[in-house]
């Protein structure tokens, strides 16, 4: 278990490698960051002479060995556009993305779970059809169209909900959370709600399918034949055994929704890492693009690298290493 | 958007009985029928649009935000009015269909190629091989669509300069869209392989002498395929979800030749203005086939699932 | 500092985010404030919000007429000298009193490594303190427009720079964060309270502001928050939370002045839209005709201007919120404009000339055009490949985002282009920076010349009245001189001026602000 472990660390550190090289490869052709960092109007001389302070005239691999030797000390270095250090700019931004991920996760799991359960039992009932239809929905549009219909009916028309931004944040030192005031929380609804759609049709969808199947295994057959009451069969003893793949899928998909709360970060001005990105992304800010990326990347390490584990205590059947062939 | 886990089941394709299912269900049939009158649709545009929507020499801004016909300032011409650039909207929508199930299908065949290469690789070769192919996975993971859109449009455009966007969207999009979806493939397949490679016809097969790529071809491709099919069809679907998101970021098909996806980020820029059509149309068309092949996709799952029946 | 900490608590504790607080102004920008360091960026937003903390030597009124700033007066002593007389007992935020020490502090900072406004101050001019509140000016060669951009050049504070290490230039490309790139200290009407990068920055009202007592704004607290979605900017001014948002797209326009609650201000932007051709290369990067240039041909520049209906642009794209232009300039930043007149739309009269050129079945180019820089330009791209299509001009449109654009067609990219459009707005007011920059001949590599024009337009006669307008002192004199040159350009079609666009601010019915040409929202003029 140990050696595995120690292998898959390694081979973490590849891919870490690996992520950096590829983002490095990318940055080349995002655009010319310089730019972005001075006005129209500055001479084509000022700008050469930018680009060499900035070392991008040096050779690719020169500037890849400088990145990865900074980064292993977590050294960032420092944004061009906010010339602050990126490191302190991503923590400041850390909770906001983590706060409006977990929501939509909550959200995601605690209305996915109770649809998915009540179609897989009831299979042919009307509400399960209605369920499943609308569940299809909310797949059936881009994410960012789904935001702004819901910025268009809750924010404008019916005034309700904040249509912008966190709301009001309490700096608890260590972390700044919107949860604590009531701007904060209703700030969070829409853009939770967004994010999670797309993650609540999956789970719905992935426990009605589990409970179709454990209802026709046979230890439930056996409840069934002791004279457990059905709910005691269903909760007790089904859920139970679908809730596996539920949680395996939930933290798989947990980094999928940092990665993919870009976009309803943006459409809701959500002050994150995905809007801090994607405007780096624009401004073609190196230094952030690069620290976010293998940011991503450790976490989908970390992630599977459990998931993994999971397997094994799970399925012992799937032998670690590799089968003699 | 991101991968849906393969949560469809094992089972031959052969094994089900397709058509009494389909018969006995009317969803699935609704859906079958909408699913065809659009692919219909999209393939025969040419034919059935009004206007070449890429004949930029026929346009005339001054019959732009034309509103659809039956409403007042609406013309037949323009059955469903036009858009901004005096584009007809009927028409960019057959079209903005026929190159967004393009794109989606090329995506998914791409996709499903590679990953199930890989997967049955992974899992009959094991060892080192499937380590590497595993990790490559997990970066592949790591970077969302939209990053291998960017890398690959920048890619392309660093080896070919020359090129358009015109020219390379279309290309840039299956291959980025193809390669976040390829995984998913790669993960079922690998997992029913290693189960299968372990049950006794491989071994017997095996030992009789028959080569790894006979195996897998012959033996163990044909049990995965049911899954593959779900998959592929809940890809499709989500891959023409994608292409639109992409398009929201910038990286989508130029304005010039308009998928479903750019017609709908242009026409939200309309939303607050009074020129609902223009995002009106493409939003309904991109709902009405996305939800139907989804709802094929779920037939599909509950059809070829042995154990539902 | 505890200014700082004080105010975070009161963030933290305040009350709902609706725009309820009367004395509270809040708006939304499409763009960032990257920083605080007034030298780092010359930009017309962050030099706009800056100039609300610091204060330059002159300063622009509501109309943009130079009036007294830090310098009270000032006198041109001969055609080489100039003396300004600083304004007495004016402080900065943190106390520290403003003297000469402080504008030759800056003047010698704003030149210096990592300034990108070291064109403020012309090639060796010297700054001499007379006295505390005397400083004088010795220039190299005349320059009568030597203060123009002065309201864009913020003083600072000596003794705060040398005791905070913020003597060097934040620079862009800055290894450690600098001092004066998180904090400031000017000398204007508000101080900076807060400033989280990309989410949000607060100022507060500046009680000891040298003019207080006349001062035209009754807000004591400003909230600005970036937001770069449209649709999100537009929601968010609609639904009241916010008293003011910019820019509003144009398509927006009658939604926000029918909703009841908001208003849009619109005026004329300094800003020129125009198309560019390659007139450098002997064969064009992008086109189906090889060995040649066509656009070296004065025929096809003209059939291109002729063949662009710009009134169906303007009204159609720009929804009227833009000015046609037969000059590069915006016609409030020159006197005689009115003298020149667009072309007309006549396709008839362009597929001729096109075809007297050589070209009867027209020819294919390709055409560069930024998505996300100017007001629709995209569109404004389109509907341009659209209408030369008419003339047999078959054009195939890059549009991508600024930072791929910009990285492509100018220097950097080895001005990699064929036919493009850009925006520019001559930065000092004057008609000069547009003949210099986009009209000048220019060396292959921008390092001479009009590094702006990309398509090296050249004209050895544009270039000597270019070199005659820089020193004439001669108003009258110097206004003929840039009516010659505007007339060879304007003859030569060296580019095809489409609009100046239009400036949409939209903002609540209660409150009252000034929006001048520039785009730049000066909170001293916000009432509410």
């Amino acid at each position: 278990m140990i050696a595995f472990i120690v292998r898959r660390m390694v081979q973490a550190v590849v891919v870490m490698l690996v992520v950096a090289l590829l983002a490095f490869m990318m940055f080349r052709y995002v655009g010319d960051p310089i730019n972005q960092m001075v006005g129209i109007d500055t001479s084509p001389a000022a700008r050469e002479a930018l680009r060499q302070r900035l070392g991008l005239d040096d050779p690719m691999p020169l500037q890849f060995a400088r990145f990865v030797a900074n980064a292993a000390r977590g050294d960032f270095g420092v944004s061009y556009q906010f010339k602050q250090p990126v490191a302190d700019l991503l923590a400041a931004r850390l909770p906001a993305t983590l706060e409006l991920s977990i929501a939509s996760a909550l959200f995601a799991l605690l209305v996915g779970i109770p649809m998915g359960v009540y179609t897989g039992l009831n299979r042919h009932a009307p509400l399960a059809k209605l369920f499943l239809a609308v569940s299809l929905v909310g797949i059936s549009l881009p994410t960012f169209l789904i935001g702004i219909l819901f910025i268009f009916v809750f924010a404008v028309h019916l005034r309700w909900l904040p249509s912008f931004g966190r709301g009001e944040v309490v700096d608890l030192g260590f972390w700044t959370t919107g949860l604590l005031t009531v701007s904060g929380l209703k700030a969070l609804i829409l853009p939770a709600i967004t994010l999670g759609l797309f993650q609540m049709t999956l789970i719905m969808r992935l426990v009605r399918a589990e409970m179709l199947e454990v209802m026709r295994a046979d230890f439930i057959r056996f409840c069934r034949a002791r004279g457990l009451t059905a709910r005691a069969i269903h909760f007790g003893h089904a859920l139970k055994n679908t809730l596996v793949p539920v949680i395996t899928v939930t933290g798989l998909q947990l980094g999928s929704v940092i990665a993919f709360a870009i976009i309803t970060e943006t459409v809701f001005q959500w002050p994150g890492m995905g809007l801090l990105f994607l405007q780096a992304v624009q401004n073609v800010d190196i230094p952030i693009m690069a620290a976010y990326l293998m940011l991503i990347a450790a976490l989908f390490v970390a992630i599977n690298l459990v998931v993994d584990l999971l397997y094994v205590v799970v399925d012992p059947r799937i032998r670690l290493a590799g089968r003699a062939t | 958007m991101s991968e849906l886990p393969a949560v469809a089941p094992r089972g031959r394709l052969a094994d089900s009985d397709l058509l009494a299912a389909f018969l006995r269900s009317r969803v699935a049939m609704l859906a079958a029928l909408a699913t065809l009158l659009i692919f219909a649709a999209a393939a025969f545009a040419p034919l059935i649009a009004p206007h070449d929507p890429y004949d930029l020499a026929s346009l005339s801004l001054l019959d732009s935000l034309t509103p659809p016909a039956w409403r007042a300032g609406g013309t037949t011409t323009y059955l469903l009015g036009t858009d901004d650039q005096g584009r007809d909207l009927l028409s960019a929508l057959l079209y903005g269909t026929r190159i967004s199930l393009a794109v989606g299908f090329a995506s998914v065949t791409f996709a499903a190629v590679l990953g199930i290469s890989l997967g049955l690789v992974a899992g009959y070769v094991g060892g080192v091989v499937d380590a590497v192919i595993m990790r490559i996975a997990d970066v592949q993971l790591t970077f969302p669509a939209i990053l291998i859109a960017l890398l690959i449009d920048g890619t392309v455009r660093g080896l070919l300069p020359g090129l358009t966007r015109e020219e390379s969207a279309f290309g840039v999009l299956v291959l980025s869209i193809g390669l976040s979806f390829w995984v998913q493939y790669a993960r079922t397949v690998r997992g029913s392989t290693l189960v299968e490679a372990s049950k006794e016809y491989v071994l017997a097969a095996r030992l009789i002498g028959l080569s790894p790529v006979t195996i897998m071809a012959r033996h163990i491709l044909p049990n995965v395929l049911g899954p593959v099919l779900v998959i592929a069809a809940i890809n499709l679907a989500l891959a023409i979800i994608t292409e639109a998101t992409l398009s929201f970021l910038g990286v989508g098909m130029p304005p010039t030749q308009p998928s479903l996806g750019m017609l709908i980020r242009v026409g939200q820029d309309y939303l607050f203005s009074g020129e609902w059509w223009i995002i009106v149309f493409p939003g309904a068309m991109l709902a009405i086939l996305v939800l139907s092949v989804n709802l094929l996709g779920d037939f599909l799952r509950d059809a070829l699932n042995p154990k539902l029946r | 500092m505890r200014g700082l900490a004080a105010t975070i608590v009161l963030v933290g504790l305040g009350g709902a985010a609706w725009a309820s607080d009367d004395t509270t102004f809040r708006y939304a920008f499409q763009g960032e404030l990257s920083g605080l360091d007034p030298y780092t960026l010359n930009e017309t937003f962050s030099l706009g919000t800056l100039a609300n903390v610091y204060e330059g030597l002159i300063r622009r009124g509501p109309d943009m007429e130079i009036i007294p700033g830090l310098a009270e007066s000032w006198e041109v002593v001969d055609d080489t000298t100039w003396r300004f007389h600083l304004r007495r007992g004016v402080t900065f935020h943190n106390g520290n009193p403003f003297t000469a020490d402080d504008v030759l502090f800056s003047a010698e900072r704003v030149v210096s490594e990592g300034s990108d406004l070291g064109a403020r101050i012309p090639p060796g001019a010297q700054f001499v303190k007379l006295d505390d509140y005397t400083v004088e000016v010795r220039l190299a060669t005349p320059n009568p427009i030597l203060h123009s951009e002065w309201d864009a050049w913020a003083i600072m504070d000596k003794e705060w720079a040398e005791e905070n290490g913020g003597v060097a230039v934040t620079s862009a490309s800055a290894e450690t964060p600098n001092y004066a790139a998180l904090h400031a200290n000017g000398t204007g009407p508000f101080k900076v309270v807060s400033h989280e990068v990309g989410v949000k920055t607060v100022f507060e009202a500046n009680e000891d502001w040298w003019n207080w007592g006349d001062r035209s704004f009754n807000i004591d607290r400003v909230e600005f928050t970036p937001i770069a979605s449209d649709a999100t900017r537009v929601a968010a001014l609609l639904s009241g939370e916010l008293d003011m948002a910019y820019p509003i797209p144009v398509q927006d326009i009658p939604r926000v002045s029918a909703n009841p609650g908001t208003e849009v201000l619109t005026g004329p932007e300094l800003r020129t839209i125009f198309l560019g051709f390659d007139q450098d290369r002997d064969e064009l990067l992008y086109s189906d005709v090889k060995g040649t240039n066509p656009f070296k041909d004065v025929r096809v520049r003209k059939a291109v201007y002729l063949a662009i209906n710009e009134d169906a642009i303007a009204a159609k794209i720009m929804r009227n919120l833009a000015t046609p232009s037969a000059l590069m300039i915006s016609p409030s930043l020159y006197a005689r404009s009115g003298e020149f007149e667009r072309l007309p739309y006549d396709p008839e009269q362009a597929k001729a000339l096109l075809a007297e050129a050589g070209y009867p079945d027209g020819f294919s180019v390709g055409m560069d055009c930024p998505n996300d820089r100017y007001v629709n330009d995209e569109q404004i791209c389109q509907a341009v490949v659209a209408m030369l299509a008419g003339i047999g001009i078959d054009v195939e449109l890059n549009a991508q985002p600024k930072a791929k654009f910009f990285g492509k067609v100018l220097a950097s990219g080895g001005y990699d282009t064929s036919f493009y459009l850009l925006g520019w707005t001559a930065g000092s007011l004057d008609s000069h920076h547009v003949i210099f920059n986009l009209n000048t001949c220019r060396n292959a590599d921008g390092t001479e010349g009009g590094a702006f024009n990309l398509g090296n337009y050249c004209n050895p006669e544009v270039d000597a009245l270019g070199a005659k307008i820089l020193v004439e002192n001669d108003p009258v004199m110097r206004d003929q001189m840039i009516f010659d040159a505007f007339t060879i350009i304007h003859d030569e079609v060296s580019h095809v001026p489409l609009h100046q666009q239009g400036l949409a601010w939209g903002k609540a019915a209660g409150v009252a602000l000034v929006q001048r040409p520039d785009n730049k929202l000066l909170f001293d003029y916000v009432k509410k």
